[in-house]
């Protein structure tokens, strides 16, 4: 275990861990947007950034981003001060002028006392925060079918050369953990589209009810080495079969005892 | 053949100088970047040709040498004939016969070749005394220009992999590192980190592989000293990395090569393959129990990959974004392993530390920079070329002893340094000292050595609005301070460019700019907006002009200038043919006028005439 103290508390930590999980768990509120425990995190938004000194750093601080920084014995830390607050606010207000429409930077940035940015609102702005959740949930799953492409303010999320994902296989994690909803899809019939990729949606063989991709289907079965008649049925469906099925075994196990 | 010891090693080095004597003068054509673009490869090929024709006692064609940048990139082609020292510069393909049958043959010299000083009108024979070459002092670049990059044998003849015998016959890892950490050196890529520190934590690490990287990601724009490196002499990179590699236990390194570089890539390759083909790479170097090989990694040419986290990533093969340092790099760098990162021109320092000792390379420089720093020297400067100066030499030295002066004998406004994060230095600061802490305090930094003068007829906004629009473009775009924070500080500095700004745009300027500083992720962000803060710290008035007046002092923003003919025009028409915009009104011998209206100050004319009259108001 290592202490530390965080706003004045001295508090204690597992080695390893990072300050933004000790701060979340004092009950301080730090805004985030790229941090989620799913995955490992990067570091991109900036707004977790704290202030941190040593005894014997003669009062010189460091602004790091908690989300990556490793819990130390000893490190001070501060949360909030005028200059964190300078620093997030001017974080949201450039957001802001990218992402004008976006209820989610909005209403982070009104928390700040922003209601219209400082900068003029750019032409090209969409919703996307460039937080990499997305790309970062894609990795986790094995299949890093997108990435950050190009560079700097020209940079978006895509597939290789810009083009539909040969390896998506339309699970929809991408879309789910973006926190600005800024990654579109929809299911129309039994067809799937995202990122200008279509796919077709298995039908429970009971119910017809459509469940989930034939390639996420046949990835997980891979994966998790599963039968392959697995999601030929939806998750209801295969309930109640096996209800059905422990409902006829414990008849014949009562009529046995009789 | 295999080197398979120091014994083999010293043999060899006598038996190619006993066969070099034989040689005895040598005519060295610089390959540089700068002469090849002048056709220096032409020259080379005119020499061996006409050689192989003519017999002349004591010259054959084995007396002709191609070398890398001589560093006088002003006058070239370069043509040094040595041991005389005989300098040609600007020599054309139809100058050889001429070099030949009268150098070469009678010994005579040829005066409308010989360096002219254009301010004292001194004409110098050889090359060493020219003032351009007299102050400096080279040691990482002791080589270039004086060798053949392609032949080991040179390198070999000229004391090369001496060093690395010197260590494997009688030192120990740590007494390598100790001799590099008392000499002082830190690291020439930008930051001056403690190379010798460096290499004792890498030393020091548990975990295994450790990994040797050199940095050839040169990206700033207008510095060109590790290319020459690279492209002059790439065994010297090769055996500091090998030293390197003994010091810190490593088997394994790459060299990162940006592939503008081509020259470099080709000649670093030819210098691998001949190491490994004499065992001076590979598996038991020199006979003894030191391995280690090298690879060259090419990069696409992203300036954020000389940021040392995003150079081990694309090294690995990831997409070239830095990630945070709190566990720094020689701990926890390629494929996560312990990784000693060092820039070509350190690298090239390692092998004379070595062999001279630390004690003699920590004389040089100043206490806290030790050594000599290699720069280009490029803008509005008489004598542009590659230098290699003894830290602590005053900017005012380099630019006017070494550099000669300010182009057409114009004003001094300003030097950057440091590169696109670096910083703009007024002529008040001529008198400081060039070493890391120094520029540091005045507000720019030493970085990897690019120097760009600039003349009066320079716009420091204008210049803030350049190098960020490079950050902006370079820029990776991971985190938002560096992404959206740079984009919108260019927007403003154009918009106070186009005479649209104001005083609460400069207000704002200054606050992101803070946030840009401490909130990015990474060096690029964390000093992106160096160009705007230096340029605004030593030249406020300019911006004011901007902002109040509407005017640009410079005369360099179009949106605030206009070109008018004055009545010196003698009405010669070069500016009327040459304008585009068919803006210039006017006869033959009667004075021109141009039409505002019409008039896009695309600057053609101004550039065109040879007699002053236009003027820019």
């Amino acid at each position: 275990m290592v202490k530390l103290q965080i706003n004045g508390k001295t508090v204690e930590a597992r080695e390893g861990e990072m300050l933004l999980a000790v701060i979340q768990r004092m009950g301080i509120d730090v805004p985030t947007q790229c941090h989620h425990e799913a995955i490992e995190p990067t570091g991109n938004c900036r707004l977790c950034m704290v202030e941190i000194t040593k005894k014997n750093w003669d009062g010189w601080k460091k602004s790091v981003t908690s989300c990556l920084y490793p819990v130390e014995e000893g490190l001070i830390v501060e949360t909030h001060n005028d200059k964190l607050f300078e620093i997030r606010k001017t974080i949201l207000d450039l957001q802001l002028a990218r992402s004008p429409h976006s209820d989610y930077v909005t209403k982070m940035a009104a928390e700040y006392g922003l209601e219209k940015s400082s900068y003029p609102a750019e032409p090209q702005g969409d919703d996307c925060i460039m937080c990499y959740a997305c790309t970062r949930i894609c990795d986790v799953l094995g299949k890093s079918a997108i990435a950050p492409t190009m560079r700097g303010h020209e940079k978006i999320i895509a597939g290789p050369f810009g083009e539909a994902p040969p390896d998506c296989i339309g699970c929809l994690s991408c879309a789910h953990i973006c926190p600005t909803d800024h990654i579109k899809w929809n299911d129309k019939g039994n067809t799937r589209k995202i990122w200008d990729k279509k796919f077709k949606l298995i039908k429970c063989k009971k119910c017809g009810k459509k469940t989930i991709t034939r390639e996420f289907a046949d990835y997980l079965i891979e994966k998790r080495e599963l039968p392959s008649e697995y999601f030929d049925t939806c998750d209801v469906c295969k309930r109640k079969e096996t209800a059905e099925k422990m409902g006829e075994l414990v008849i014949k196990a009562r009529e046995a005892t009789i | 053949m295999k080197i398979d010891s120091i014994t083999k090693l010293d043999k060899w080095r006598k038996e190619i100088l006993t066969k070099q004597k034989t040689i005895k003068t040598k005519v060295l054509i610089c390959l540089g970047p700068g002469c090849l673009a002048g056709g220096s490869d032409l020259i080379l090929k005119e020499f061996q040709t006409l050689l192989k024709k003519k017999k002349i006692k004591d010259i054959s064609v084995e007396s002709v040498k191609k070398t890398g940048c001589h560093g006088f990139c002003a006058r070239g082609p370069l043509v040094i004939i040595e041991p005389l020292g005989i300098f040609y510069s600007k020599v054309k393909k139809m100058h050889v016969k001429d070099i030949i049958e009268k150098t070469l043959q009678k010994g005579e010299i040829i005066e409308k070749l010989l360096y002219k000083d254009p301010n004292t009108e001194k004409i110098y024979k050889e090359w060493r005394k020219i003032p351009f070459y007299a102050r400096q002092q080279k040691i990482a670049l002791r080589n270039v220009g004086q060798i053949d990059p392609d032949e080991i044998t040179d390198y070999i003849a000229n004391g090369g992999y001496a060093a690395l015998a010197k260590i494997l016959k009688s030192m120990k890892p740590d007494d390598v590192i100790e001799q590099v950490s008392k000499s002082g050196l830190r690291g020439r890529g930008g930051a001056g980190f403690s190379t010798g520190r460096k290499w004792a934590t890498c030393a020091k690490a548990e975990e295994n592989p450790h990994y040797v990287l050199c940095n050839g990601d040169e990206g700033d724009p207008g510095a060109f000293m590790d290319r020459c490196i690279m492209e002059g002499d790439p065994h010297t990179v090769l055996e500091g990395m090998i030293i390197c590699a003994y010091a810190v236990g490593s088997q394994e390194g790459y060299i990162y090569v940006r592939e503008e570089y081509p020259l470099a890539v080709v000649n670093l390759q030819k210098a691998i393959d001949d190491a490994r083909k004499y065992g001076l790479l590979g598996d038991n170097i020199l006979g003894t129990d030191l391995c280690f090989d090298l690879k060259i990694s090419k990069g696409g040419g992203a300036f954020v990959c000389g940021e040392s986290s995003a150079l081990m990533r694309s090294v690995a093969g990831e997409i070239g974004e830095p990630r945070a340092k709190y566990v720094r790099s020689v701990l926890k760098g390629l494929h996560d392993k312990p990784t000693v990162l060092n820039n070509v021109e350190t690298f090239a320092n390692i092998p004379v530390i070595i062999e001279k000792g630390a004690d003699w390379f920590s004389a040089i420089g100043t206490k806290k920079s030790t050594g000599t720093k290699a720069f280009s020297l490029a803008g509005k400067i008489k004598n542009t070329g590659l230098i290699e100066v003894p830290m602590g030499i005053k900017l005012k030295e380099i630019i006017y002893d070494i550099g000669g002066g300010i182009n057409d004998n114009r004003e001094f406004k300003a030097v950057q340094t440091g590169g696109p994060s670096g910083g703009c230095l007024p002529a008040d600061k001529l008198d400081l000292e060039v070493d890391f802490d120094t520029l540091a305090d005045n507000g720019s930094m030493m970085g990897s050595g690019g120097m760009v003068v600039m003349d009066d007829r320079t716009c420091m906004v204008d210049v803030s609005r350049y190098f960020l629009n490079f950050l902006v473009e370079e820029s990776c775009g991971k985190c938002v301070p560096c992404r959206e924070g740079l984009f919108q500080l260019h927007k403003l500095n154009e918009k106070i460019c186009e005479g649209k700004g104001t005083e609460d745009d400069l207000k704002l300027m200054e606050n992101l700019s803070e946030t840009i500083i401490s909130g990015s992720l990474c060096g690029l962000g964390q000093s992106g907006p160096n160009p705007f803060l230096s340029t605004i710290m030593y030249f406020r008035d300019e911006y004011e002009a901007h902002v109040n007046k509407q005017e640009c002092p410079g005369g360099v923003c179009k949106n605030l200038i206009t070109y008018r003919i004055n009545d010196d025009c003698n009405g010669c028409m070069a500016c009327l043919s040459v304008c585009a915009a068919g803006a210039i009104k006017g006869k033959k011998k009667e004075q021109h006028i141009i039409d505002e209206v019409k008039c896009d100050r695309c600057g053609a004319c101004f550039a065109v005439c040879n007699i002053n009259a236009i003027d820019i108001i």
